[in-house]
């Protein structure tokens, strides 16, 4: 039993990180429809901006998670206008492949600059350790969970009480309708992906910070299990990001705590293709007809 | 219709001549033994790439697990090389890895066909990435260490063999009324649904042919390069193949060649830079989308080119 909640609690503060991934991907989807390859990747970059600032610029925790968070908010704008923009209007294939492109070339220019090696994550908070009838929670994983419990309040405010959240809501119903109203969906889209960087950057320094290395490849697997925990909840349905992300992030570590964990990619992957064969709404996504 | 057309008379004698060249310059030793493994890996990229074509070009299903078959191919036939040590092995090897590559994706298949556009993507990725993992924990494929010391059997002759069978059954599959109805889920499925198409059956037979010479193209990986490791065949393998398609164009089998072959030719150029040649990879891809979402021939082929001139011409 105790080994049991250990791995819940592991599961929760893994599965929060994959939650914060997973609300990026699935406002991206929910507004533009187009799966964000590139999302993994500045979740990849959040993570050495981090590093960054606290190794070079001797910042605190909070310090480097906001510098982190504002600079991927840059980025994921940057990359919707350079790159997503353009193909509004194109097929589906035609973004998801360019996508794809953006994931490949952030990874790579990473590598470029700062190199292929494993780099370890300085240490910027203290190693106390909480013991509950002997479940331990370190302060690593208090702090994961506070701050994504923050963030997911936030977002919670800033979608359903700004008028930016309003819009974004309009824009992922009907972007035509929405822009007859005077929305300008354009800039709408691009705070959606100020807010989904900015998460997966918040992710990051927590990524690193929990698990002590970052590498420039980092982004692939958590990326595609943060999509597996959107399709998991819903695609566009953000409570089911929150939901799906804890649900894989308890079961991945379950799978590797009871069962053998060099199956453990293998098993999420097998879950995406039940859930989206089963119930490919998710849980709490919406059924949309289809129409001729 | 006749086998003995003009056409067909010109192309065996253009497969037979480039055959004959290349293996002139590789007994004269023109070709070196580098470049030779630069002209293996055009052979299989161009029978992987045909191969995802016919599944992602003509019949329109986005497949981004493409190294998966790829990976059972290589192993199984592999597996049967290093038993049987002789060209009647690596070819028994071939046919086994191929066929074992068509029944599972027919197996994984006829469920995941039935989703759409980037959830099919996802799904296939997903299965070639249970593949993966399947082949990195099994003990016959000496997981994460892999296989070395798999006996070469492929040579340029039988590189150009497959890659030419390839792509003539291919393009005859595309010409059928099998290969007809497959353009017409691509065009419009639900279209294509009313008017009588079995769409489900195209899809999966579309899907099991592709895996078919997928795993072709994967055992003779196998055979060439006497080494196998399941990481080998990731995420990135698929892209790579994939990017070849794009850039060809989706739905054209030349257009597949012809990039197979710049790809190959650019990747050695910048073998030593291998950052710069994703880098480049990436922006390729990102530039190709965005000017010519087309791809380099459309759904064109090379052929076609030249009739447009004819055709012009006569007009005039």
């Amino acid at each position: 039993m105790e080994q049991f909640l250990q791995q819940v609690v592991n599961g929760i503060s893994l599965g929060s990180i994959y939650a914060l991934i997973a609300l990026g991907y699935t406002m991206v989807y929910g507004i533009i429809k187009l799966i964000n390859f590139a999302h993994g990747d500045v979740y990849m970059i959040g993570a050495y901006i981090g590093f960054a600032a606290i190794t070079y610029a001797k910042l605190g925790f909070f310090p480097a998670l906001l510098i982190s968070m504002i600079l991927c908010a840059i980025l994921g704008v940057v990359i919707e206008r350079i790159a997503y923009k353009p193909l509004r209007n194109s097929t589906r294939i035609a973004v998801l492949i360019t996508a794809i492109g953006v994931s490949l070339f952030l990874e790579y220019v990473m590598m470029f600059f700062v190199g292929a090696e494993v780099r370890s994550y300085p240490n910027v908070l203290s190693n106390y350790t909480l013991h509950l009838h002997g479940v331990v929670i370190n302060m690593q994983q208090i702090y994961i969970i506070v701050t994504a419990i923050a963030l997911m309040v936030l977002l919670q405010f800033i979608v359903h009480k700004t008028k930016t959240g309003k819009a974004m809501r309009a824009v992922s119903i009907d972007q035509d309708a929405a822009q007859l109203m005077g929305i300008n969906a354009d800039s709408t889209i691009s705070y959606t992906f100020a807010i989904g960087s900015a998460f997966a950057g918040a992710a990051g320094v927590l990524v690193g910070i929990y698990y002590n290395s970052i590498d420039p490849l980092m982004g692939i697997m958590p990326g595609l299990k943060a999509f597996v925990a959107a399709v998991f909840g819903g695609i566009g349905s953000i409570p089911g990001a929150m939901i799906g992300g804890l649900g894989i992030g308890i079961m991945e570590t379950l799978v590797s705590g009871y069962g053998n964990s060099m199956y453990r990619d293998a098993f999420v992957f097998l879950f995406l293709i039940l859930i989206l064969i089963l119930k490919p709404t998710g849980l709490m996504g919406k059924n949309i007809r289809e129409k001729v | 219709m006749r086998a003995l057309t003009k056409k067909n008379i010109l192309i065996f004698v253009g497969i037979l001549l480039t055959f004959a060249i290349v293996q002139g310059l590789i007994s004269v030793g023109i070709i070196s033994s580098f470049h030779e493994i630069t002209i293996a890996l055009i052979c299989i990229n161009i029978i992987m790439a045909v191969s995802l074509n016919l599944i992602t070009g003509f019949t329109g299903q986005f497949s981004l697990g493409h190294a998966g078959f790829m990976s059972i191919g290589a192993y199984v036939c592999a597996l049967i090389i290093m038993r049987y040590d002789s060209t009647a092995g690596f070819l028994m090897g071939i046919l086994a890895g191929a066929l074992v590559a068509t029944i599972v994706g027919i197996l994984i298949g006829i469920p995941t066909l039935r989703l759409k556009g980037d959830y099919l993507a996802i799904a296939t990725l997903g299965m070639a990435e249970i593949i993966r993992v399947v082949f990195l924990n099994l003990e016959i494929t000496n997981g994460a260490a892999g296989l070395s010391g798999i006996p070469r059997h492929a040579n340029w002759f039988w590189l150009f063999f497959f890659a030419v069978i390839t792509v003539l059954t291919i393009n005859n599959f595309i010409r059928s009324s099998h290969g007809r109805a497959c353009i017409s889920i691509r065009e419009d499925e639900i279209a294509a649904e009313s008017m009588g198409i079995n769409t489900t059956k195209y899809k999966v037979m579309a899907f099991a042919i592709g895996a078919f010479f997928a795993g072709v193209g994967g055992a003779l990986y196998a055979s060439y390069f006497y080494f196998l490791k399941p990481n080998i065949f990731g995420f990135m393998k698929s892209i790579d193949i994939l990017v070849i398609v794009v850039l060809g164009g989706l739905g054209s089998v030349t257009g597949s060649v012809v990039a197979a072959i710049l790809l190959a030719l650019l990747t050695t150029f910048l073998q030593a830079f291998t950052e710069i040649r994703m880098i480049l990879y990436a922006l390729l891809l990102v530039v190709i989308m965005i000017f010519r979402p087309q791809g380099l021939f459309g759904t064109k082929e090379i052929n076609d080119f030249f009739k447009f001139r004819k055709k012009h011409e006569r007009i005039e």
